[in-house]
């Protein structure tokens, strides 16, 4: 299988009066045709705005400053971001899914105009047939009465259905490949689940590739093949999913795990292990590791060397930590 | 103590808080959002009771009835044994002394103009807790208790980090020896690796300090972590009552089943076996809720009579309360 997307040591600073925030900080990943990916990290570690790079979406103050992103066998960053080549990637080739349907929709437009607007510019359909096409992509993502509701407003949707119509907008031009960010984080967990499982189920059956950026554990661990653990801008951690979960090796994905409180536990059973600390500022990055300040397992080696590079620590695991922490510890 | 109830710090009966809808130019009333329908329980003292559901299921509005910010509808709650229901504010004030609150978001429910150190201090003037000289060392011993140093009494909120600044809400909420504290997703808006933190936090102070907590929040593992007994309310109803543990193990309303199958658990190999209830359609306006049972027009189990018959919540032994026709 080939990569359909492939980020190639992607960095973006954003130049602000206190500072150079180092957003992202040279991150690769890659996805391959029909596959789901987790990019996960607290708020803050650089997973949107990784995405957001490789869209071209990133405003002054902040600036792709090295880095490639292939897709479909070209560099994409190589394109002027506002030009024509560019337009037809974004929303036609790679949809997005921002994480507020409240704030990602118009709300002086119809339903029908914003799903329309996509399939006109990029697949040159007329007025009719585009709005048939959002008639039937509508109901494909379960919104219920879709020939009368195509004409609603947003503010006539609720959350969850607000959605399901950007998931609607997302699949419109049929894209190789869906960025989802935080696609559930501002609706209820039921909700969660039925947008997640449409999701889940649209991007099988059309194999359309899907990167999700979530912070949350859950979610990657019930969709993705592969996840990356982002922190403080650059990836700690990769791999297969199952493995990422049973046999974390990086100190910061391990603390993750130990501090999330898990269903079925009793009270007073497990104690969770929190993370002592906080995130670092991006603005004064340390030339070590930027985990070093909270991390339990640090040596002499860590304090002295630059932050590492990922090494393989099993077959498609990588991590970037000197320490070797047992398997299963 | 020879009655059981005497044990019972808050006692809720058939509490309903509704919020008038008022149209027009005149102001009519034309309707009700039933933001907490007829609801019982009680918080036993030195427990955690959890309360989750979904936004707007009323679990807010409960927690606020029992600090009587809101003045209920009917019904009647009483605390330590005095009903506070309809109590005037005067008479209520000796009382609140022994409320405390935590709020959700600590960016919107600290004055940003004020020091952390006045911030924690309001409480106690208010209620004349301490002299000016005792105040100092009370602000340091209650920065010390939450993990704090007393020596940036005098920073303002924006100096400090989310998880800092919910511990300020903590003390505040601590400040006047409160037996009882209603904690309303505290944690909701702090990243993951300083949940923990926080979590662990309330649950020292409850054991070193002999607290009651009613814990309010939509994340049910969390809300299962820290509390001994859960309440799952779903349109202004209580669904299900009964032990975190039996909960988990025995959940038997269709509306429980279905909220503990949607969280998705941070374990690939049991994601992969496990059986998911995907609920159809969306909750319903409180301003008109279905009749009957709250859940029926979404739930499987349901028949003809479960949109006529409102289930009462009944106890089916154990001090496991469910509202269910079906069950």
């Amino acid at each position: 299988m080939a990569a359909i997307l492939e980020i190639d040591n992607l960095t973006t600073n954003f130049y602000t009066e206190y500072g150079t925030v180092k957003a992202v900080d040279g991150v690769s990943y890659y996805v391959d045709e029909g596959e789901i990916i987790g990019l996960v990290g607290e708020s803050g570690c650089g997973k949107s705005v990784s995405v957001l790079s490789a869209m071209q979406l990133i405003q002054t103050p902040g600036k792709i400053d090295s880095g490639r992103v292939i897709f479909d066998g070209e560099d994409i960053l190589q394109y002027d971001s506002k030009g024509e080549k560019m337009r037809s990637i974004r929303g036609g080739k790679i949809a997005m899914i921002f994480q507020e349907p409240m704030t990602s929709l118009n709300p002086v437009l119809s339903i029908c105009r914003q799903l329309t607007e996509a399939l006109e510019i990029h697949l040159d359909m007329d007025i009719q047939s585009a709005r048939e096409r959002a008639i039937e992509l509508l109901s494909m993502v379960g919104v219920p009465e879709a020939a009368v509701r195509i004409d609603d407003f947003p503010h006539q949707f609720s959350g969850g259905m607000r959605q399901r119509v950007m998931i609607a907008m997302a699949l419109s031009c049929n894209p190789a490949l869906i960025i989802a960010d935080e696609p559930t984080t501002a609706v209820d967990v039921t909700t969660q689940a039925q947008l997640l499982e449409l999701m889940n189920d649209l991007v099988t059956r059309l194999n359309t590739s899907l990167i999700i950026v979530t912070h949350n554990l859950g979610v990657v661990a019930r969709y993705a093949q592969r996840i990356y653990v982002m922190y403080a801008g650059r990836i700690i951690e990769s791999g297969p999913s199952e493995e990422i979960f049973e046999n974390p090796r990086h100190p910061y994905t391990i603390g993750l795990m130990r501090s999330i409180p898990r269903l079925g536990e009793k009270r007073g059973g497990r104690k969770l292990i929190p993370i002592d600390g906080m995130p670092p500022d991006l603005i004064f990055m340390p030339p070590t590791c930027a985990f070093l300040p909270r991390c339990t397992y640090k040596t002499k080696q860590c304090q002295e060397e630059p932050w590492p590079a990922l090494r393989q620590v099993g077959e498609k695991h990588r991590t970037a930590c000197f320490v070797d922490i047992g398997e299963k510890e | 103590m020879s009655d059981a109830k005497n044990d019972h710090m808050v006692e809720v009966q058939n509490l309903k808080m509704y919020f008038p809808i008022n149209r027009g130019l005149l102001k009519r009333h034309v309707g009700d959002i039933k933001a907490v329908d007829d609801i019982s329980f009680f918080i036993k003292n030195k427990e955690t009771l959890g309360l989750v559901g979904e936004s707007g299921c009323g679990k807010t509005t409960t927690g606020r009835c029992i600090l009587r910010l809101y003045k209920p509808t009917s019904g009647t709650i009483s605390f330590s044994g005095t009903d506070i229901s309809h109590m005037r504010d005067k008479a209520l004030k000796p009382l609140r002394r022994n409320m405390g609150a935590i709020f959700q978001d600590p960016y919107s429910s600290l004055n940003p103009r004020q020091t952390a150190g006045s911030i924690i201090s309001d409480p106690l003037k208010i209620h004349n807790m301490a002299s000016k000289k005792e105040m100092d060392e009370m602000i340091s011993e209650l920065f010390k208790m939450v993990g704090l140093d007393p020596r940036m009494t005098d920073r303002v909120p924006h100096e400090f980090s989310g998880g800092q600044r919910q511990r300020i809400g903590i003390a505040r909420a601590l400040a006047c020896q409160p037996s009882l504290v209603i904690c309303d997703e505290p944690i909701s808006a702090l990243d993951v690796s300083i949940q923990a933190q926080i979590i662990n936090l309330l649950e020292e102070l409850q054991e070193g300090l002999g607290l009651t907590y009613l814990f309010i929040a939509h994340d049910l593992a969390v809300v299962q972590h820290i509390s001994d007994r859960v309440a799952v309310m779903y349109l202004g109803r209580i669904m299900e009552l009964t032990s975190s543990e039996e909960l988990y193990e025995n959940p038997l309303h269709p509306y429980t089943q279905a909220l503990l199958s949607a969280i998705p658990l941070p374990d690939p190999k049991a994601e992969k076996i496990r059986q998911r209830i995907v609920l159809k359609g969306e909750v319903p306006s409180p301003a008109n809720p279905p009749p009957g049972c709250h859940f029926h027009p979404r739930c499987e189990l349901a028949t003809s009579d479960c949109n006529v018959e409102i289930p009462p919540l009944r106890d089916i032994g154990g001090g496991h309360y469910v509202a269910c026709l079906r069950v």
